[in-house]
């Protein structure tokens, strides 16, 4: 029976893998015996120099690049001044109150916005956007902020967020709108943001640096760049799904090409178009965290200064701040997507407009009041409650009464999972790993595309990244493939059993939500550094994906076919393996690619509990400020994605043709 | 139809597909078989339409056979592959995007099939919306858009939103935005196709009211025969991209021009359809029950003419110009004729 199953397809796979398994087990004898090093080392006298001509070009920009009236270093120092401006007055506003004056003689002329105010403007706004409901979970969120003590750095935090969500979603819509309207600029955009997809944020946080200097600044440009692309994408398709009727209606009113766009086109796509600003939100506090490492203050800084510390109480706390801060912006955003015009009820203005009225009056009040009562400007101090040592002393027990069952569990899938596939990848040689690629590649989708693959893995091994890109492949394929084992089940839970799938989706649409950073804080804390530690936030951080995507296959099961099964006598077990399985196929490669980007970007941050991988070249690059390490090594990394991405999306289509499903 | 012909499309074409224009380059009148063979979709072929000052002309044919992109391609919101049209005498495919923006601010208006109302904006706004684009200060423009939401009948409804109103209401918003500027020609792409038979029917009154208010030149889509006949001066039906027939609905029942057409008019009750002039004999000797005009329609006059036992006499211009038997109302009635 299986004997029979496996065709020529499947010999092909079992003989690239022998061939693969034998070439990495006695790679170090083929070496010895023939004598070259090459076998096992990409030569150096091969290398690009790739890397050293970046870094000087960036030093020729920063240092003696002009355009006719001003050098490059004004522009970067105009495009600092823009953001800073008013970033500084948010800054203000939401923390440092407006003074005037310097040093000892600065006079504060109006003090910040009260949390109080702070609170009920954000409250009022999700009520707008939604219900009262809403409302009391944001007002709750940012209550907890107060209470906990993280207000001021959550403020810092919001005040990047300000200032890099509407300059990113304006900027991605403009670039949209430019795309849509001009075809060439589409053409150009389009490789551009697949790139800017893949590239590891840590990659380009180092040019950067250079360019803007350690500092908000950076922090926001980086924050930006990173938030952008998904808007821009977003604001085409939707550009594109306006109805062509409403389109033509606009043209049949006379309407020019500017009305077009702005009166006829973008209104109508707004519902669509705030899918993108909640996604831009959501990115912007993600990279607003992990930029506190090119000097964004705020929330994430704390994380990472209690990560470096190993102050384990300050870490968790810091990042249950962000999780609340997460939770209530993205509600919030998502609240507005989803808004549906109703006709407005009638009244005064007041009654029109409660909250408008009703933030007003808060803020005016507490102004005043503020001026007697320290306790309504600032939340008092000796009520917020630390909840630092509490979760060092659980973290204590933990480790106390559980380390020798983590230990266990570590060491075991660190023996038996983690060693031995890492020792199949790095004992690959480069030469027969660009080979094995592009063959696997060629089979799935053509010569085409295995030239494609074995062009990108040639890059990496020209580069002397081979072995460090292995690692990266390594890690990732173990823990994608954790995922997907864990993930996979969980979902088709999920679409069977609809109360257990409704509680498992909101789950994973929380943890999706959460910024990158925060997954490494209970991983260190428990495992400490190292590839097991790398491997589980990766997982964590990538498990979304799978279960999403499996239980949307499953449930995305024409019905007719399932009564087609059933009529046929199959059981729920054959139900679900003969006819739902096989037909989700397609959604579940779309979920192991989308696991395979995640885990990448995740394996980059992972860098900072200590793998030697890629994000770890990514890493010392930003820490050396060396802009073509940190860029090669970046495309290293959008490389492998690029190419997991292709293979994977050919393989699902030519499962989707097979099963007729186009 | 001795009025001025306000649009006249002279030998129109609209391919789909790759490479329709150098196609129809080399192949001037290509056939259906050529069409094919090329891969191409000839959703409009070799159209010729006049439409005159102050009529109602229909299009008619079943689904896809291209109405929408003829209608289209009059009023330029697609380009057609090759053709001329003319509007008050000036070629239109030759008008620049500003000409055009004029052309489209002043003097057309257009009613979609699915309503393409702006969902961003209320009903009053919606209406308003051709004004606010031409510039039109908002207290003018609201109270316009007053007076045709008035019109349609949507008074209390003005701040609504598109998707808190039913079918039928929203396309009466459509209605309200396409006569905000008194457009001098009036698109309606199948406008009450959407709706249910009782909506429908009211809604066709309402039309027919509108339009003795009005008077505006019309090109009205729709694939029922019932409703062509009762708001048609004239008809085109389609088959397939080209104009098989263009004509009265009296004369496409009588003297259909291809068997499509005959097939086409088959089932229609003829006498919603024939006048008295095509169904009177010469006047004869006697006396008359009554009068009827000659461009009476059977169906108005058959129980008056049934229930008398002398024929009526037709007239025009006040002259005798035949007699209409009660055998020859019962002949129409029972398909006869
Ligand atoms: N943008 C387009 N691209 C390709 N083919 C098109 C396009 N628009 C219309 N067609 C084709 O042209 C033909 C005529 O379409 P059209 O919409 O004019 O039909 P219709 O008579 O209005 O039909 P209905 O009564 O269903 O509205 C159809 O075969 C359709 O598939
Ligand atoms: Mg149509």
């Amino acid at each position: 029976m299986t004997v029979r199953r496996i065709g020529s397809g499947g010999l092909f796979w079992l003989g690239l893998f022998a061939a693969t398994w034998a070439l990495s087990a006695y790679s170090f004898q083929i070496y010895k015996a023939l004598d070259a090093r090459w076998v096992i080392r990409f030569p150096k006298g091969w290398q690009l120099p790739l890397e050293r001509r970046i870094s000087d070009f960036l030093d020729w920009l920063v240092d003696s690049a002009s355009f006719y009236f001003f050098s490059f270093k004004d522009l970067t120092r105009a495009i600092a001044a823009v953001i800073e401006a008013p970033y500084q007055f948010l800054r203000n506003l939401l923390i440092e109150g407006f003074v005037s004056g310097q040093g000892d003689s600065a006079v504060q002329i109006a003090p910040s916005l009260s949390w109080i105010a702070v609170i009920v403007t954000i409250a009022a706004i999700a009520h707008y956007a939604r219900d009262i409901w809403l409302a009391t979970l944001v007002g709750l969120c940012f209550l907890y902020l107060a209470v906990f003590g993280q207000w001021d750095s959550a403020m810092i935090t919001l005040a990047s967020v300000l200032i890099a969500v509407p300059i990113g979603a304006a900027g991605g819509l403009m670039l949209g709108i430019a795309a849509f309207r001009v075809p060439l600029v589409e053409r150009i955009l389009r490789p551009v943001l697949d790139l800017m997809q893949t590239v590891p944020v840590f990659a380009y946080l180092v040019p950067i640096l250079i360019l803007f200097g350690f500092g908000p600044v950076a922090a926001l440009v980086a924050t930006v760049i990173y938030a952008m692309p998904p808007m821009v994408r977003i604001t085409i398709v939707s550009l594109r799904a306006v109805p062509p009727e409403i389109a033509e209606a606009g043209r049949m009113a006379g309407c020019t090409r500017r009305q077009m766009m702005w009166k006829v086109l973008v209104p109508a796509a707004t519902p669509s178009l705030m899918v993108g600003v909640n996604q831009v939100i959501m990115l912007t506090l993600n990279m607003v965290i992990i930029a506190s490492m090119i000097g964004a203050g705020g929330l994430g800084f704390d994380v990472l200064s209690s990560l470096r510390r190993l102050d384990i109480g300050g870490g968790i706390e810091a990042g249950l701040a962000i999780v609340v801060m997460a939770i209530a912006l993205d509600r919030a955003s998502q609240a507005f997507a989803d808004r549906t015009m109703r006709h407005a009820p009638g009244g005064n203005i007041l009654q029109r407009h409660p909250w408008t009225g009703t933030v007003v009056l808060v803020i005016a009040a507490t102004l005043i009041l503020g001026r007697f009562l320290p306790a309504v400007q600032s939340y008092p101090e000796a009520l917020t409650v630390t909840t630092g040592p509490v979760w060092s002393q659980a973290m204590e027990w933990i480790n106390v009464n559980f380390f020798d069952t983590f230990e266990a569990i570590k060491t075991f899938i660190l023996q038996w999972l983690l060693l031995p596939v890492k020792k199949f990848f790095a004992g690959i040689p480069w030469a027969w790993g660009i080979i094995a690629t592009g063959l696997a590649a060629w089979r799935v989708g053509g010569w085409r595309l295995g030239l494609l693959a074995a062009l990108l893995m040639g890059f990496i091994a020209a580069n002397g990244l081979w072995a460090k890109a292995m690692v990266t492949i390594y890690l990732c394929g173990v823990s994608v493939f954790l995922a997907t084992l864990i993930g996979i089940p969980l979902g088709i839970w999920a679409a069977e059993r609809p109360g257990a799938g409704r509680v498992i989706l909101g789950i994973m649409d929380t943890l999706q939500t959460l910024p990158s950073f925060v997954y490494l804080i209970p991983v260190v804390m428990l495992f400490r550094v190292g590839d097991f530690s790398a491997m589980v936030a990766v997982i964590l951080y990538a498990l979304a994906p799978a279960v999403r995507y499996a239980a949307h296959g499953l449930r995305a099961v024409p019905p007719e076919l399932i009564e087609a099964g059933l009529v046929s006598g199959c059981t729920r077990r054959q139900l679900l393996w003969r006819i739902k399985l096989p037909l989700a196929t397609p959604h579940l490669l779309l979920g192991l690619n989308q696991t395979i980007m995640l885990a990448l970007s995740m394996l980059v941050i992972t860098a900072l509990v200590g793998t030697r991988d890629l994000g770890q070249e990514v890493y010392i690059a930003l820490t050396k400020a060396n802009a073509g390490q940190g860029i090669v090594a970046g495309l290293a990394v959008a490389f492998i994605a690029i190419t997991a991405d292709r293979i994977l999306s050919a393989l699902a289509e030519g499962q989707r043709r097979r099963l007729g499903l186009t | 139809m001795t009025k001025p012909v306000i649009l006249d499309c002279r030998d129109v074409w609209k391919l789909y597909g790759a490479q329709a224009d150098s196609f129809l380059a080399t192949h001037p009148d290509p056939s259906p078989e050529q069409l094919k063979k090329a891969g191409l979709i000839g959703a409009v072929r070799a159209a010729n339409v006049r439409i005159h000052s102050g009529e109602i002309f229909v299009i008619m044919g079943l689904s896809g056979s291209g109405k929408s992109t003829l209608v289209r391609c009059l009023s330029r919101l697609v380009e057609p592959t090759a053709g001329e049209i003319r509007f008050e005498d000036r070629d239109l495919l030759r008008a620049s995007e500003a000409e055009l923006i004029r052309i489209r601010r002043k003097k057309m208006g257009m009613v979609f099939q699915q309503f393409a109302l702006l969902p961003h904006l209320t009903v009053l706004e919606n209406a308003a919306f051709p004004l606010d684009v031409q510039g039109v200060g908002r207290k003018t423009r609201e109270a316009r858009a007053r007076e045709v939401v008035e019109l349609v009948g949507l008074k209390g409804r003005e701040h609504y939103y598109p998707r808190e109103l039913s079918g039928g209401q929203q396309q009466r918003v459509g209605i309200a935005r396409s006569l905000a500027v008194e457009p001098d020609l009036w698109f309606l792409d199948e406008p009450f196709s959407a709706l249910d038979p009782l909506i429908r029917r009211e809604m066709q009154d309402e039309f027919m009211r509108l339009q003795n208010i009005l008077h505006k030149t019309i090109v009205f889509i729709t694939h029922d025969f019932d409703e062509a006949i009762r708001l048609a001066d004239r008809i085109a039906v389609m088959k397939d991209g080209a104009i098989e027939q263009v004509a009265t609905p009296e004369q496409l029942v009588l003297n259909p021009a291809t068997d499509y057409v005959a097939e086409f008019t088959r089932h229609v009750s003829r006498a919603k359809v024939l006048r008295a002039a095509s169904v009177m004999e010469p006047v004869g000797e006697g006396r008359f029950a009554g009068d009827v005009p000659h461009d009476a329609v059977i169906e108005d006059i058959a129980d008056r003419v049934e229930a008398a036992d002398r024929p009526h006499r037709v007239l025009r211009d006040g002259a005798a110009v035949g007699q209409i038997t009660r055998a020859a109302i019962i002949d129409v009635l029972v398909g006869r004729a």
